[in-house]
């Protein structure tokens, strides 16, 4: 049965795409048989970032559907033979998604592969509700911003009792902390909250810090997830991150800011 | 080479401390009854939040409530703060 992970956050915009597409990569090019999952229905984006978006012929909610089979809908990766992308529909309408629908697509995935990604709407209706209902762990995607954490927390409140483990009783839903577009500059002038201030807020274990990077709008631009713009400080962050969740012990990095020569300390801002 | 502090702009004010300082108390509340009460606690508070606000105009922090065990026995403490009369 293949792990279920869900990339959450309740706030718009902190990193879940993002974070879905290299975290499924990752998961992939360590040899594990990944599926990463649209559930934006309405909205596609996972597609652009993974660089699949021409290939697009059947979607989800077609599956829900019984439109098309799985195996019609689910895309090859251009790089992994072992990673996989569902797509999310762009027109239909949200009442597509219902709990046995997904129960069943999900079960069909577990039988062929080893992890089931789940990228998140924002918000906590109906389809982030499902995307989280029947994970077996949560990356909670959070920016170091009141907003964001604040709704991070709401969506703790969700997944400890609105998920299937919660109601059936058999425990929790394991949660993972990934601290998004940090930027250590402002956290050292005191203009932005630091990982530890975050952490202990929210209070769940810290899977990763990903650094405020400017590869992360390139590797968009180019349909490439970022974890494959080698030797970028995010590709480095997201392989860390990567690796701790398959149990690896890799120290934090990117949480100091860059000494600055004295050129960058007289001028730079 | 601390005269390059002069060339610095003036420390700006510790707004990241002021975050942390209004989270805390934000998620303090989100989280009543979440941890350990019983799972109808939220509900029972949005509810009587509902009821409260029929005939006064309280914010969301206005009630409280919590389980609490004392010699074996569980009690349901409730608070509600009444805004300042004007
Ligand atoms: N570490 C980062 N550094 C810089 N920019 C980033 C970083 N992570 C994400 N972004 C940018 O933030 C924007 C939102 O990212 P993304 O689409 O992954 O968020 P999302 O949570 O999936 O959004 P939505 O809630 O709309 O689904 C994008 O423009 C992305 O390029
Ligand atoms: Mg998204």
């Amino acid at each position: 049965m293949a792990k279920i992970v869900v990339v959450t956050s309740g706030k718009g915009g902190v990193g879940k795409t993002t974070t879905s597409a290299s975290f499924a990569t990752g998961l992939a090019m360590r040899g594990h048989r990944t599926a990463v999952i649209d559930f934006d229905v309405g909205l596609r984006n996972l597609d652009l970032i993974m660089g699949c978006e021409r290939r697009v012929v059947f979607d989800f909610v077609n599956v829900l559907n019984g439109e098309a089979t799985l195996r019609q809908a689910l895309i090859k990766d251009k790089q992994l033979d072992n990673l996989y992308i569902l797509a999310a529909s762009q027109t239909r309408d949200k009442d597509a998604l219902t709990a046995e629908g997904v129960e069943r697509v999900l079960g069909e995935l577990g039988k062929e592969f080893d992890y089931v990604v789940c990228d998140s709407p924002a918000g906590i209706e109906k389809g982030a509700h499902l995307a989280m209902y029947f994970a077996d762990e949560a990356l909670v995607v959070t920016n170091p911003e009141v907003s964001s954490v604040r709704d991070s927390d709401r969506v703790l409140g969700l997944l400890s009792s609105k998920t299937r483990k919660a109601e059936a009783g058999e425990g929790r839903v394991k949660e993972h902390l990934v601290l998004t577009r940090y930027n250590p500059v402002r956290v050292d002038k005191g203009e932005m909250l630091s990982v530890d201030d975050v952490k202990d807020i929210l209070a769940i274990p810290l899977l990763g810090v990903i650094p405020e990077s400017q590869a992360v709008l390139t590797s968009s631009n180019a349909g490439a997830p970022v974890i494959t713009a080698k030797e970028t400080d995010a590709a480095a962050a997201y392989d860390d991150l990567v690796s701790r969740f398959l149990g690896e012990d890799r120290p934090h990095r990117f949480l100091t800011a860059e000494k600055k020569g004295l050129f960058g300390r007289l001028f730079g801002t | 080479m601390d005269w390059l502090k002069l060339f610095r702009a003036p420390p700006t004010k510790q707004t990241a401390s002021i975050a942390k300082d209004r989270l805390k108390v934000v998620v303090a509340h989100q989280r009543e009854g979440r941890a350990n009460g019983p799972v109808y606690l939220p509900k029972l508070r949005e509810e009587l939040l509902l009821v409260v606000r029929k005939y006064v105009q309280v914010p969301d922090s206005a009630v409280n409530v919590q389980v609490q065990r004392e010699d074996g026995l569980e009690v349901l403490e409730m608070n509600i703060t009444l805004p300042d009369a004007t």
